[in-house]
């Protein structure tokens, strides 16, 4: 079965119904659209005597990325879903660039003839995307910028859909390991 | 039994060398996004690690305690993975993308 396979890495902003559209089949039942957007977030400053806590608001993301590696990895990724599932069609699009606060960071479609392929798909591709897409988030406030942390959740939520030898994406600083063998019981 | 052949067109003059590429907070770390690095003997590439620590207190310090993922020519890899005169290693933080 011919899966029509869409990625895309662009500073462009995309627009949902065009890409719904594109998505849309006679053999398909279902398409499920998922969108990451920049979401408000706090950070607290330096508290001045007496006064209440002031807050920092983030203004903006910055997405940097490796360029001759992100679009063939998400392909790869896509591949993977494609074969995993009964799917007809997956379009995956990735904002880089300066992205400010409420603007569309990535789109993730999949069409399918029925709707758990669609949703599994969608939830896969997610978190490879988050997991092993060559992507980094710079999160600018309005006094500090920082670069965002990879969250143990997302690693965990990867795990479901791998086997051992899939995992690839390892750390190559043997930080912490030899701690373990020390330990006195 | 074919005849044992040595090949003397394959072996280049040119000293072996790899393309080091460092993106995000490793990038910012080191103050540099790409080097060029000679291999002293085949290495894998947590000895490429250590060598760039080795050659440069710089990099030393910025891939100090820090968690580092590695592409060999554009493909996630593990540490273990053999390094080739020509290659392209990316080096970078957990990625964070989607």
């Amino acid at each position: 079965m011919t899966v029509v396979i869409n990625c895309r890495v662009q500073p462009e902003d995309f627009v949902v119904d065009q890409e719904y559209q594109a998505l849309r089949r006679q053999d398909c039942g279902a398409v499920v659209l998922f969108c990451g957007l920049v979401r408000e977030q706090f950070q607290p400053l330096e508290r001045s005597q007496g006064m209440p806590q002031p807050t920092d608001t983030l203004q903006a993301l910055e997405l940097e990325h490796y360029p001759d590696m992100t679009e063939h990895s998400i392909r790869a990724i896509a591949g993977q879903a494609a074969k995993r599932f009964d799917l007809r069609a997956i379009t995956v699009v990735h904002r880089i660039g300066l992205l400010p606060l409420g603007a569309q960071i990535v789109l993730v479609g999949v069409a399918a003839p029925h709707r758990s392929d669609a949703f599994a798909a969608c939830d896969m591709l997610m978190d490879y995307l988050k997991n092993q897409v060559p992507l980094w988030k710079k999160v600018h406030f309005s006094t500090s910028t920082s670069w965002a942390d990879a969250k143990a959740s997302d690693k965990q939520a990867l795990a479901r859909w791998q086997t051992a030898e899939q995992n690839t994406a390892e750390n190559c600083q043997a930080t912490g390991k030899s701690r373990v063998s020390s330990v006195d019981v | 039994m074919p005849d044992i052949t040595i090949n003397t067109t394959a072996v280049s003059d040119a000293t072996p060398q790899i393309k080091v590429l460092f993106f995000a907070a490793l990038r910012e770390a080191i103050g540099q996004s790409e080097l060029q690095l000679t291999l002293p003997a085949p290495l894998q590439i947590s000895g490429v690690l250590a060598l760039l620590s080795a050659q440069s207190p710089k990099v030393h310090q910025a891939l100090a305690g820090r968690e580092v993922l590695a592409a060999l020519n554009q493909q996630l890899v593990g540490c273990d993975s053999w390094v080739q005169s020509g290659d392209e290693v990316a080096l970078f933080p957990p990625v964070t993308g989607g």
